[in-house]
């Protein structure tokens, strides 16, 4: 038996030596690595899941929603969870496919990843976060999912907000649209790097994209406990959501529809046009009352992801861009409006304001004849007739004039460009600031911008001045650019007297923005300050109170003094009366409400003329600025005037209808949103 | 030298369960209080598993442990008022029955659960696992035929070890037909652990030894394992290589472990167990619940207890002056001391990812019987010795 013992005792040891080494290993894992692994498992019990803020809404001026939530129920699915169960849940999408009715190659096309080759549907944002699929669900079918989670792992239903537009299709370029935020974005916002939601959209453009911050709010916080199959089971962790502030803009929905409705009755009436624009302005701060852009399209083709074939004809050239704002990007020469301009460049450089001046059919600009409209000769005039009947001979004579006494072709080092100067003064040239995304500088020519023109096309102008335009079928045509191109190649540098008189018109190279046509005239007609002008007036927190009211910065002052802007604005009073924008303003009540402007009519290569009217009223003491582009319209008295009359008819109720502003003024005093995000007038 | 036999008197069963000289009383008290603890801890372990389970009621699993804990008890009892001498006569019979019901298994009768062909299902929720009944009666059997000794000498005779190899080899192979590796294991290692303390030849053990290493290599290279079983071993060699897939186990398992700290987290507050985030947590990985919810004392606590009854189980085998009985309580040791190791091994990361149970503390059928039923086989010994 000794044997045995000895053994025995092997035994005893040996058993000893594991049971300590399970103790040491205990201890290790336990006490030294303990710290490790508890973080280890807060990291796989719990799931951090942001909790949208509601985002704010954008009212207009009297507090009516131009953008609000609907709540949707919204079934998402978390395709990275997908893809690690068999056939990449393929099973867990058939049972989805039954509830919701909707094919599995459907829902498979909405969680696959857009990128090259993969045309919409398919999922623009993170492909960590749940992919909605589905947010027009009923609460029965969301109930199943949500009893189910078993069966439908990775699939979640939750009530989300969706924007949603009152007025259709209205202001749909100013509001701008959200889209879910791509991988690139989420990895730039370390608040949202660790979102799990399905619903953090981005505006995209217009007011959504200007104040995102601050419509966005606050995403909460929850940290949900989780089991090994990603279900929730309780709460750690909770960090209420703040709701986005509501922002209160100074546009107002009525006006914005007569707006739409008068753009899109002037498209109807001249067949060629291509497109339109209308601003209305308060003259008093420059705020934004309405601002049109047609063709429009209606917002609600973003909300639940857009097709492919939607988002080709918002893009599309067919469907004229109807995501493009031609108020604030579109840009075209003015023609006559932008004699405000030239007159206020001639009295600032000494032409006497009350002088006469002669209004012949032709002026010779250097060896080249210059013709007024049409050819016909006015006789002589003052300067506010030469306004109110637009003539262009005056325009083109002092337009040389200055040119010659800044050095002509050998241009004095300090040459003094007055046109140029004034247009600048009256922001042309340049962006107004207003707060939207994307807005066109426009151009105002000028010698140095020729000189840069000319060294970026004269390789190209020197080539064709040899070899001609063999493709152009045209021979006097061809025969033209030829010359056209020796011209430029041989002294496209120099500022010619012809660019210095077709400037004086607004014809040419100048090029403005609707916008800026109408901050201009703001600036004319009030108090001869230049704002930058603004479409939001107030952001208001979720208890109602104020959190920032936004005042339209002035970012200049017009150089000429109040006595020669009274001039030009009494004198653009008649035209409207007995002027070029007589015959569209006929039987207008001018008694009730005097109207003033000036029509523009901008001739286009190879298209049909800009049409243009920049008005003002009441004349006396203005409160609105109306301007209206109709691109390819035609005649500015023609196209545009009728429609910016149809635009007063509506503010101030002339056709029977009531009053769209009652008061004959835009709103002067703030929306009152009470706490519960009720708003009394 | 022959086995002496004592008579024994013909007894009542009430009267030798509860008489004055009662077994009840003769028992060796440390190993009674451990095992109970153990049990005790084993079935809040269970409980706090299973309570989240969205198949059965809170209770339900707590409620079957009892049950089995009860029988396992009631079996226990018998088993420790027989003289074990007299279990020695028992052994072909037990060994034949667990023989019978091992080949009844790979017979459509058998049952599949969790991937093993183990089973015999018996209704109500109950399934019967022959394999580990086999564990026991395989000790038994081989004990008796090594326990006597070739003449003049304290070695076992070559015939009784080639019989026991024999027997050992059946069993072996109708477990690995099942398949079933770790009881395949726990089977060697008893086969081996009666043959060494019934004295063989050290060049033997060595023999064997060399055997086994060429059968594993042979086993490993000639594909013979499941894919998942090699698996679990590259996982063991590198948790991190497949940290979703079969490193899941191990990492889950150790983050348990790891999070509970000191003092534990408590009962029923485990977030890992309430979250079932170790899989097979209730049987196979129930010590990261002591590890989690009762931290490293509890853990300790547990390793400790293990240790008494293994201790208690040697020193039983020690004061055994009888080689039949010393052969069977050593083997008994061998096997709970494999299983825990192998068991707590790999929740801790030190040993790979083997299906055994932590015994007494596991929720089981046929392995808590099994267990008690050893239990109550250690007891017998230690009550019938002489002293």
């Amino acid at each position: 038996m000794n044997r045995m013992r000895a053994r025995f005792v092997v035994l005893h040891l040996t058993v000893l030596a594991l049971l300590i080494v399970l103790g040491v290993r205990l201890y290790q894992v336990q006490i030294v690595r303990g710290k490790e692994f508890v973080a280890d498992a807060t990291e796989t019990r719990t799931r951090a899941v942001m909790v949208p803020a509601l985002r704010g809404q954008i009212l207009d001026s009297a507090g009516r929603p131009l953008v609000r939530n609907l709540t949707r129920l919204v079934v998402s699915v978390d395709r990275t969870q997908m893809e690690r169960m068999p056939h990449a849940g393929q099973e867990v999408l058939e049972k989805l496919s039954a509830v919701l009715g909707t094919p599995v190659a459907k829902l498979r096309e909405r969680l696959r990843s857009c990128g090259p080759g993969v045309s919409r549907p398919c999922w623009t944002g993170s492909p960590y976060q749940p992919i909605p699929v589905d947010d027009r669900v009923t609460q029965r079918e969301a109930l199943t999912i949500l009893e189910r989670q078993e069966e439908f792992p990775g699939v979640t239903a939750e009530i989300q907000a969706l924007r949603d537009f009152p007025g259709g299709s209205d202001a749909s370029q100013v509001l701008g649209y959200l889209q879910p935020v791509t991988q690139e974005e989420l990895e730039k916002r370390q608040g949202l790097k660790t979102s799990f939601s399905g619903v953090d959209l981005v505006g995209r453009d217009g007011l959504e994209a200007v104040y995102d911050h601050q419509l966005r709010g606050t995403p909460g916080l929850r940290r949900v406990q989780v089991d090994r199959m990603g279900k929730a089971i309780g709460v750690e962790q909770q960090v209420p959501p703040v709701a986005g502030d509501t922002l209160i803009t100074s546009i107002d929905a009525k006006v914005q529809s007569i707006v739409e409705k008068a753009l899109a009755d002037a498209m109807k009436k001249a067949p060629q046009a291509d497109g339109a624009a209308g601003v209305v302005l308060d003259v008093r701060e420059n705020r934004v009352v309405a601002m049109g852009s047609v063709p429009t399209y209606d917002p609600k083709v973003w909300t639940g992801g857009i097709s492919e074939k939607e988002y080709q004809t918002l893009l599309s050239e067919k469907a004229g861009k109807p995501l493009v704002s031609r108020a604030i990007k579109g840009t075209f020469a003015p023609g006559s409006t932008f004699k405000v301009s030239s007159v206020s460049a001639m009295v600032a450089d000494g032409y006497p304001i009350n002088g006469i001046y002669d209004c012949p059919g032709s002026y010779m600009v250097g060896a080249r004849p210059f013709n007024n409209f049409r050819g016909i000769g006015l006789g002589p005039m003052n300067l506010h007739t030469a306004l109110v009947k637009s003539c262009d001979t005056i325009f083109y004579r002092a337009a040389y004039e200055m040119w010659q006494r800044d050095g002509g072709m050998q241009p004095k080092s300090n040459a003094k460009d007055p046109m140029a100067a004034m247009a600048r003064a009256y922001g042309f040239g340049k962006l107004t600031g207003i707060d939207l995304v994307g807005e066109s500088p426009g151009r105002i020519p000028d010698r140095f911008w020729k000189k840069e023109l000319w060294a970026a096309t004269r390789k190209t102008n020197c080539t064709r001045s040899k070899t001609g335009y063999p493709e152009v079928k045209d021979a006097a045509r061809a025969a033209f650019l030829k010359q056209l191109a020796y011209e430029n190649c041989l002294e496209g540098f120099q500022w010619r007297p012809g660019d210095a008189a077709n400037f004086s018109i607004g014809q040419g190279d100048v090029l403005v923005t609707p916008l800026q046509l109408a901050n201009a005239y703001a600036a004319l007609v009030g108090d001869g300050k230049v704002r930058s002008p603004r479409i939001g007036w107030a952001l208001i927190r979720p208890d109602g109170t104020s959190a920032k009211v936004i005042e339209p910065p002035v970012i200049g002052k017009l150089p000429i003094d109040k006595k020669t802007r009274d001039y030009i604005r009494n004198a653009l009073s008649e035209v409207a009366s007995d002027g070029t924008a007589a015959g569209a303003f006929g039987g207008f009540p001018m008694d009730k409400v005097r109207i003033g402007g000036k029509t523009g009519t901008a001739e286009v290569y190879g298209k049909q003329d800009t049409s243009w009217f920049a008005s003002f009223a009441p004349t006396k003491n203005p409160r609105f600025v109306v301007v209206v582009m109709v691109s390819q319209g035609g005649m500015g008295g023609s196209a545009a005037a009728p429609a910016v009359r149809q635009i007063y008819e509506g503010i101030y109720g002339l056709t029977g209808q009531p009053p769209a502003l009652p008061a004959g003024h835009p709103a002067e005093r703030l929306p009152v949103i009470g706490p519960d995000g009720t708003v009394k007038r | 030298m022959s086995a002496p036999i004592t008579r024994i008197r013909k007894r009542s069963l009430a009267s030798r369960a509860i008489g004055t000289d009662a077994v009840v009383w003769r028992m060796d008290g440390v190993l009674l209080v451990a095992v109970a603890a153990l049990c005790t801890i084993g079935t809040l372990l269970v409980w706090s598993s299973t309570r989240t389970w969205a198949a059965v009621e809170p209770t339900g699993m707590l409620k079957k442990h009892l049950l089995i804990l009860c029988v396992g008890a009631v079996l226990c009892g018998l088993v420790a008022m027989v003289d074990y001498r007299r279990l020695r006569a028992y052994a072909p019979v037990a060994y034949a029955a667990a023989f019978a019901l091992l080949a009844l298994v790979i017979t459509p009768v058998g049952s599949t659960v969790n991937g093993s062909h183990s089973w015999i299902m018996l209704g109500g929720g109950f399934g019967l696992q022959p394999s580990e009944l086999a564990k026991p009666a395989l000790i038994l059997l081989l004990a008796m035929l090594v326990s006597e000794p070739a003449e003049g000498t304290d070695r076992p005779r070559p015939l009784d070890v080639t019989l026991a190899l024999l027997a050992a080899g059946l069993t072996m192979g109708l477990v690995m037909l099942q398949p079933d590796l770790g009881t395949t294991m726990v089977l060697t290692v008893i086969t081996a652990s009666v043959l060494i303390f019934a004295g063989i030849r050290k060049r033997w053990i060595a023999l064997v030894l060399v055997i086994a290493v060429v059968a594993a290599g042979f086993v490993w290279f000639a594909g013979l394992l499941q894919p998942y079983q090699v698996a679990r071993f590259t996982a063991f060699m590198n948790p991190a290589s497949d940290p979703r897939g079969v490193g899941y186990n191990a990492t889950q398992s150790l983050i348990a472990i790891g999070s509970g700290e000191v003092y534990g987290k408590g009962l029923f507050e485990g977030g890992q167990t309430t979250g079932r985030f170790v899989p097979e947590q209730h049987t196979d990985f129930i010590f990261t619940v002591a590890g989690e919810e009762f931290g490293f004392l509890g853990a300790l606590t547990v390793v400790v207890l293990l240790g008494v009854v293994l201790v208690r189980g040697i020193t039983i085998a020690r004061q055994c002056d009888d080689r039949f009985g010393a052969l069977v309580a050593a083997a008994i040791v061998c096997w709970f001391a494999f299983q825990t190791f192998i068991n707590v091994g790999m929740t801790i990361g030190i040993m790979p990812i083997t299906g055994l149970p932590l015994p007494f503390v596991s929720y089981g059928g046929t392995a808590t019987l099994a267990n008690m039923i050893s239990v109550g086989m250690l007891q017998a010994i230690h009550s019938g010795r002489r002293t």
